[in-house]
């Protein structure tokens, strides 16, 4: 076991690592020569990454290096302006039928939640199959309680957003993009803007998704669910991963100097 | 006294009430009226101003006043002092001008009809709870068609010449026109001045812009004169249709400025997140944007909608006889002159009514939408 801090995340995880799991060959998202600005600001730099379905990857590295960027042009939330995005066999152009079907099959789960304040969570969550999926109201609302049922939270679903505390926002922010039934799940910091005792019931939540084998690439700095859970950690900085490797070994071994300065900042507070 | 001062173990106070003078009627007195000496200054001088305005005002209003006679003369007549008070007598005689203006009586039931299917209008619109809304709201959409052929005729009605209308009709037609269209154009402009297309973009802002530099007074001038250049000659343009045209036009650009504020208000969260649920641009901004937007502008929009309602009156301007307008033209008749208070007072009535109903209705929204906390 590798010697570093695994607050939030279950003893039990760490000790029964689900990172057995199969990872099929089929490729769930492919990246390549992916270069982006903003303005003349170049952000993300000669981005290459394959993921396959099943996978669970990990991006870390400091403020400011374009995690954000890079998962969020993913699902087209930022235009990437050179190279190629390819999405479970869809490349992602300014066609927007193209944006709209790889939008529908791959969930997002944001730092900050953006839940709808005026729509209570039982609506948060129908509202996409319904009016995406197109699907009968009845319906989307028993996919919609499975769902918070599997966050622990369906007794929430006639409140609103604005009455719920933010780890429980987060779940029915998790609730809502699996509504959605994606094959691929993106998470952006997804407990940075909690308290401590709320992270936990967030990560648990994770947890559990990632055992039922979808594909998910994670922007945290939660290293203990990294070890738990993550095929691959990704550490990027200035636009660029510089390194990548099988947690264990990104741990106890990072090649580069930035790697092994960043850990320590990390690991050490 | 006995009670608090008592003192208890640790974990083991009880809950008691609150010092009697804190609370309630007491309570309210002490801490609104009278808690610092400049308030108790203000709390008098209060008093003594309503004390003075408010009993006189209603012996002029109610004790003193007249209700019937046939002029003037007659109702100062009955009076204990000439003009001591009101002569309700002149109001209740024009009554049916204040409403109808010149419509012609054997057909004013349509505009009484069209009052009644009005009101209907308007109730699924404002009460979310209403059985079977949705019937209700396709009804409301069709109304003002409705409503417009009941008013002007023709496909088997007596057709009415539109420089008939008057009065409170004339009011509630520009008033109810002016904002049930208002706000869809509003909420278009506003879209389209955020639009990322600028071709769609410059021709929203030039639009807002121009008219909302331009006095009301001005537009409604240019409607009455200015129209007839640029349409073919020989075409028939009905004056009221034109002025429904520009003081729409008119609030619309009122309304997609305040709209734009409230869309400024919406978390950049909130579009990416229903982006990322895979809606298009219309689901997102009518299911997600526009219901937090249009609830963040409700005070604006009223604001607008008020403003809007009580501009309808510069339409005497140009000839039209509004309730101010048949005020006036009943204030010459000799047998009535003199009788400008009663009148204006009347007038007066009528719009803060409306006026103050709508205020009152944005502050039950704005309750009834609040899910915050
Ligand atoms: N819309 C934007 N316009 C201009 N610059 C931006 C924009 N969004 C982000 N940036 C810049 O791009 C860089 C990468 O941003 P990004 O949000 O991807 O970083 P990050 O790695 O997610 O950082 P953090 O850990 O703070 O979230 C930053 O320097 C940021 O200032
Ligand atoms: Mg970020």
């Amino acid at each position: 076991m590798p010697t570093i801090a695994t607050d939030g995340i279950a003893e039990d995880k760490i000790r029964h690592p689900t990172k057995k799991l199969t990872i099929s060959e089929e490729v769930a998202i492919e990246m390549v020569a992916v270069h982006k600005w903003y303005g003349e600001f170049h952000v993300l730099k000669d981005i290459n990454l394959t993921v396959n379905a099943g996978e669970r990857i990990v991006i870390c590295g400091p403020s400011g290096s374009g995690k954000s960027t890079l998962i969020r042009c993913i699902n087209r939330l930022e235009e990437h302006q050179k190279g190629k995005i390819v999405v479970d066999g869809v490349e992602l152009t300014s066609n927007l039928k193209n944006v709209e079907i790889i939008r529908s099959e791959v969930g997002i789960v944001f730092q900050q939640f953006n839940l709808f304040p005026h729509l209570t969570v039982l609506e948060n969550c129908s509202l996409a199959p319904i009016w995406v999926r197109k699907m009968r109201k009845a319906e989307a609302e028993e996919i919609a309680m499975k769902y918070l049922e599997r966050v622990r939270i369906p007794e929430q679903a006639a409140k609103y957003p604005g009455q719920l505390s933010g780890g429980q926002q987060q779940r029915v922010a998790i609730a809502r993009s699996l509504c959605m039934n994606p094959r691929i799940m993106l998470f952006d910091e997804p407990t940075s803007a909690l308290d401590p005792e709320m992270i936990k019931e967030v990560l648990d939540v994770m947890v559990e998704l990632a055992e039922s084998g979808m594909t998910m690439l994670c922007v945290t700095h939660e290293m203990g669910f990294a070890t738990a859970v993550a095929n691959r950690v990704i550490f990027m900085d200035f636009g660029e991963i510089i390194e990548q490797n099988e947690p264990h070994n990104f741990f106890n071994n990072p090649q580069s100097e930035r790697t092994k300065l960043f850990l320590s900042q990390i690991l050490h507070h | 006294m006995s009670d608090t001062a008592k003192t208890y173990k640790i974990g083991q106070h009880p809950d008691l009430p609150p010092p009697r003078t804190e609370v309630g009627v007491l309570g309210w007195f002490k801490h609104k009226l009278f808690s610092t000496p400049l308030n108790i200054a203000l709390t008098l001088l209060a008093a003594w101003f309503l004390w003075s305005v408010i009993p006189p005002l209603f012996e002029w209003i109610v004790l003193d006043s007249v209700w019937t006679a046939e002029s003037r003369k007659e109702c100062w007549g009955k009076m204990e002092v000439p003009e001591g008070g009101a002569c309700w007598a002149f109001i209740k005689d024009r009554l049916e001008l204040f409403i109808y203006g010149f419509y012609p009586a054997p057909q004013r039931w349509r505009v009484n009809l069209s009052f009644v299917l009005l009101i209907m209008a308007i109730v699924p619109v404002l009460y979310d709870k209403m059985l079977a809304r949705k019937f209700g709201l396709w009804y409301s959409v069709a109304f003002p068609f409705i409503a417009g052929w009941l008013l002007v005729g023709g496909f088997g009605l007596t057709p009415v010449e539109t420089d008939q209308f008057g009065g409170i009709m004339l009011t509630l037609i520009i008033g109810v026109t002016g904002i049930s269209f208002s706000l869809p154009i509003g909420v278009l402009l506003a879209l389209g001045r955020r639009s990322k297309m600028p071709v769609l973009r410059i021709v929203c802002v030039m639009f807002i812009e121009f008219i909302r530099g331009v006095p009301l007074i001005a537009l409604l001038f240019i409607a009455s004169t200015m129209l007839n250049y640029f349409l073919p000659p020989g075409t028939v343009f009905d004056l009221l249709l034109r002025v429904l045209i520009m003081v729409t036009l008119f609030s619309s650009a009122y309304i997609a400025e305040v709209v734009r504020g409230g869309l400024q208000a919406i978390p950049n969260g909130q579009f990416e997140a229903a982006d990322s649920l895979g809606l298009t641009y219309v689901k997102a901004h009518l299911l997600i944007i526009l219901p937090q937007a249009l609830k963040i502008s409700i005070p604006g929009i009223v604001n607008t909608f008020i403003g809007l309602f009580k501009d309808t009156t510069l339409v005497l301007i140009i000839g039209m006889l509004d309730p101010l307008g048949i005020g006036r033209a009943s204030l010459a008749d000799a047998v009535w002159a003199g009788l400008a208070r009663e009148v204006y007072l009347f007038i007066a009535l009528f719009f803060f009514i409306c006026c103050f109903s709508m205020s009152r209705y944005s502050l039950y929204l704005e309750r009834k939408l609040h899910t915050g906390h």
